[in-house]
């Protein structure tokens, strides 16, 4: 057990170094962030300075190697953007993005679950395919329109919620800003959260659905069912229990999703967090910016996949006794 | 949310002020709130000469000079100026004048704001380079001495925000910042200057509240009645205009055009309009020997002014407005619009006319017949429409036998391009701080301009340009800039399209006068 986790963790240090090159190249075809840094009547000469002193004129691997060196430390240099330490601003939009996730994440879950449980057991009723008709929607419209059509119908016409931002928040100790303490961040989380959990809902609904299609025709099942037990006790102790591997997959791997996609929910609601931080950077070819952003999703894929890997053990007992042998 | 205070701040102003117990604990205050594209990066006024820090700085700090709703220059924080010799000014500042900290404005804070606008890290320089030295003649009286006359001093001023010497060198900013300290400077976040409003929040790109400052000296001046101007960017078009139908804000400065008349069509709001201080041009590529990205080796058509002349006659300008920009534009036929000096409304109406045949014909002339092929550079995300205008280029070109591949990116690497001066034919954009012609000369027409990336010059032309930057006498000054852009207007090294319009969207509620640098003073607003 200990050796498998270590071997993952040296995996995923391999994964990010390897995350952090290619992003790193890329960098290269955003443009110069000098032009942006300067207003149109900076000299050549000054710019070449900035250049310069931003070690801009270095070859990309020298960059990247001071980089790498920098990151360990713990120090992932200055916005050209904002002027800010980077850590610090990642910091202060980690909480908005991570709330986010979290609501969304629990629609997702909670909506997905009960709705692949209903249309699963009672598959001919009318609501089972009323869900599985609308489901459609979810998976089909690209988050910024159902984001717009939401905020047209609840901002604009019912004017019920707002149609961008966070609400107010209130600083917890620990650097930790929470829009859900306040009735006006419960207001303003609503409508991207629902954005954003929308596909991630579908998606867990059709897998519980086809996977407990599958189950329900299992031998156990039916001599279950013949030997005479609840319905309830088969439906949710036995059959949901056996859906749970790939549901658990799919689901951890969304909720990095959830994370990594959230750029174009918080562009559209204009929700603080690190994706809106960062299309921000990629627009002004904010360097630092942009690579320790993306060295953190790849850590929360990283570190997601793995407590997925755990979770296996948890719910699949084969995979213990495997182990144990 | 903001709206709930604006709500009930309307209704303390609709039934006086302690009408209601309910309305007790909040104040009824006049709170404007604003929302644009995007946040200014820093609030250190000296940090970054971009519009939107310079928009946030001047509700903040004063300057000497300053502009009135019409443009004029008026006094600021000086109370008048004299020139004494052609290389001195001499001013005379306002007394009792303080800082937000308490602090007072005096002769020595002045002279720390134009140095440190002087700054190796500062990005003000271009509108102080000239000045040789600041003198302190007591208090409130100083002179600026400048190395040669210099004729736009004052304008060039109106761009320099004063700052508390006390305040910065207590914070360690007595430099703009510097990125090699890689740590945040004190000045990012945090304002002291003598302006209307007072920094209570700031929260990048999230929130940043301001508050009247009762002590101003100016509000005898400009009578405003914002108590608090709460200013949200938000980047997204249509979530902006979605915030303002929906009342959660109150003002935009930068409505998509193609949502203006839904806008207008909505109960309580309205839009206002002027003309911007921005030209849109293409530039061509009049120096190098080759083009880069043509069909055509050896030689550079561009250089022949009869293909520039073709692709003029080439652009349907009353299409791109009536289509494109809604008619919201005014075609050019020059780059500089009608309030900068040097302006002449002839050569707008002089613009050449849309004429397909002739275009062929002047390529026939010109040894092209059939055409070539070239590629035009634009910016996705600058103009207004920018990559639409461009678009509609290719159509109106490929009429005349052009054939035009459209690279269009956004500005990070459009710009770099232009100033690297690695493009053939480009989409630029230009306005001018200054109010003169000498500005766009010394960028575009000079062969040594930074963004004259068309390479258009000559030693005759440069010499002008340069001699222009010392005479003082407006009249013998005005008829070299004349002759300069008659040469220009003959040469067309960059095909006029159209001078950009502004429009701003409210609510009815609203009154703030709106003006051609696209920067809203919110001294200047008044709510009902």
């Amino acid at each position: 057990m200990a050796n498998f986790i270590l071997y993952r963790l040296f995996q995923s240090a391999i994964v990010m170094l390897i995350v952090a090159l290619i992003s790193f190249f890329l960098f290269n075809f955003v443009g110069d962030p000098i032009s942006n840094m300067v207003g149109q009547e900076t000299t050549v000469k000054d710019m070449d300075e900035l250049r310069q002193r931003l070690g801009l004129n270095d070859p990309v691997i020298v960059q990247f190697g001071r980089f790498i060196v920098d990151a360990l430390q713990g120090d992932f240099g200055i916005s050209y953007r904002l002027q800010r330490p980077v850590e610090e601003l990642i910091a202060e939009r980690m909480p908005a993005t991570l709330e986010l996730v979290f609501v969304s994440a629990i629609i997702a879950i909670g909506l997905g679950v009960a709705g692949g449980l209903f249309t699963g057991l009672k598959r001919s009723h009318w609501f089972s395919k009323f869900i599985l008709t609308t489901s459609l929607v979810g998976i089909s419209l690209p988050t910024f329109i159902i984001g717009i059509l939401l905020i047209y119908i609840f901002a604009v016409k019912l004017n019920w919620l707002p149609s961008f931002g966070r609400g107010e928040v209130v600083d917890l100790k620990g650097g930790w800003s929470t829009g859900l303490l306040t009735v006006s961040g419960w207001k303003a989380i609503i409508l991207p959260s629902i954005t954003l959990a929308l596909y991630q809902t579908t998606l867990i609904l059709r897998i519980i659905r086809s996977e407990l299609l599958e189950v329900m025709r299992t031998d156990f099942i039916k001599f279950a069912r013949a030997r005479g037990l609840k319905s309830r006790d088969i439906n949710y102790g036995h059959a949901l229990k056996n859906t749970l591997v790939p549901v658990i997959t799919v689901t951890g791997l969304q909720i990095g999703s959830l994370i990594a996609f959230s750029i174009v929910t918080e562009t559209v609601f204009q929700w603080p967090g690190m994706g809106a931080l960062f299309i921000q950077a990629v627009q002004f070819a904010d360097v630092p910016v942009m690579s320790a952003y993306l060295i953190l999703v790849a850590l929360f894929f990283v570190v997601i996949n793995l407590i997925v890997d755990l979770l296996y053990f948890v719910v699949d007992p084969r995979l213990r006794a495997e182990i144990k042998n | 949310m903001f709206f709930k205070t604006k709500r009930l701040a309307i209704a303390g102003i609709m039934l006086g002020t302690a009408a209601t117990p309910l309305a007790a604990p909040v104040q009824a205050e006049n709170v404007l709130r604003y929302a644009n594209v995007g946040d200014a990066a820093t609030l250190d006024p000296h940090a970054l000469n971009s519009l939107v820090t310079l928009m946030a700085g001047i509700q903040m700090h004063d300057a000497l000079v300053m502009r009135d709703p019409t443009m004029r220059k008026v006094p600021g924080l000086a109370e008048s100026w004299e020139n004494i010799d052609p290389n001195t000014w001499q001013f005379k500042l306002r007394e009792g004048v303080t800082f937000h900290n308490g602090n007072p404005f005096n002769a020595d804070d002045v002279i720390f704001s134009i140095k440190r606008a002087q700054a190796d890290t500062s990005q003000m320089k271009g509108y102080v380079n000239t000045i040789k030295d600041v003198k302190k003649i007591d208090d409130y009286t100083i002179q600026i001495i400048t190395e040669k006359p210099n004729p736009i001093l004052l304008d060039q001023l109106v761009n320099v925000f004063m700052m508390d010497k006390e305040w910065a060198e207590e914070h360690d900013v007595a430099e703009p910042q510097n990125f090699k300290e890689k740590q945040e400077t004190y000045a990012v976040r945090h304002t002291n200057g003598t302006g209307a409003f007072k920094l209570e929040s700031r929260d990048p790109d999230v929130r940043t509240v301001l508050v009247r400052n009762e002590d101003w000296w100016g509000n005898e001046t400009y009578k405003h009645n914002i108590d608090k101007v709460v200013w949200t960017p938000i980047a997204n078009d249509s979530t902006r205009v979605a915030a303002l139908l929906s009342g959660e804000v109150d003002l935009l400065t930068d409505p998509p055009i193609q949502d203006l008349n839904r806008i207008l069509t909505s109960k309580g709001l309205k839009v206002d309009k002027t003309a911007q201080l921005r030209t849109i041009f293409y530039g061509f590529d009049v120096k190098s020997d080759e083009l880069r990205h043509s069909n055509i080796k050896g030689v550079n058509p561009f250089k022949d002014s009869k293909v520039r002349q073709a692709f003029y006659h080439a652009i349907d300008i009353e299409a791109i407005k009536r289509v494109v920009m809604r008619g919201l534009a005014v075609p050019a036929g020059m780059v500089i619009e009608p309030p900068i000096n040097g302006y002449r409304a002839e050569w707008d109406e002089n613009r050449l006319a849309y004429d397909p045949e002739k275009s062929k014909a002047l390529l026939a002339e010109a040894g092209y017949p059939d055409g070539f092929s070239i590629q035009l550079d634009c910016p996705n995300n600058r103009y207004q429409n920018d990559e639409a205008i461009c678009q509609a280029t290719v159509g109106m070109l490929a009429k005349i036998g052009i054939k035009t591949r459209l690279n269009a990116q956004p500005k990070t690497q459009h710009f770099s391009l232009v100033t690297g001066k690695e493009t053939d034919f480009y989409m630029l954009g230009w306005g001018i701080p200054t109010m003169d012609s000498g500005f766009i000369f010394d960028y575009l027409m000079h062969s040594g301009g930074s963004w004259n990336a068309s390479g258009y010059g000559s030693p005759e032309l440069d010499a002008k340009i340069e001699e222009i930057r010392g005479i003082v006498d407006p009249d013998e000054r005005n008829k070299i800039i004349g002759e300069i852009w008659t040469q220009v207007q003959e040469d067309i090294p960059y095909l006029p399209l159209h001078h950009q319009m502004i429009s701003w969207a409210m609510t009815r509620n609203l009154d703030i006068p709106i003006e051609p640098n696209n920067m809203p003073r919110f001294y200047w607003a008044n709510l009902k």
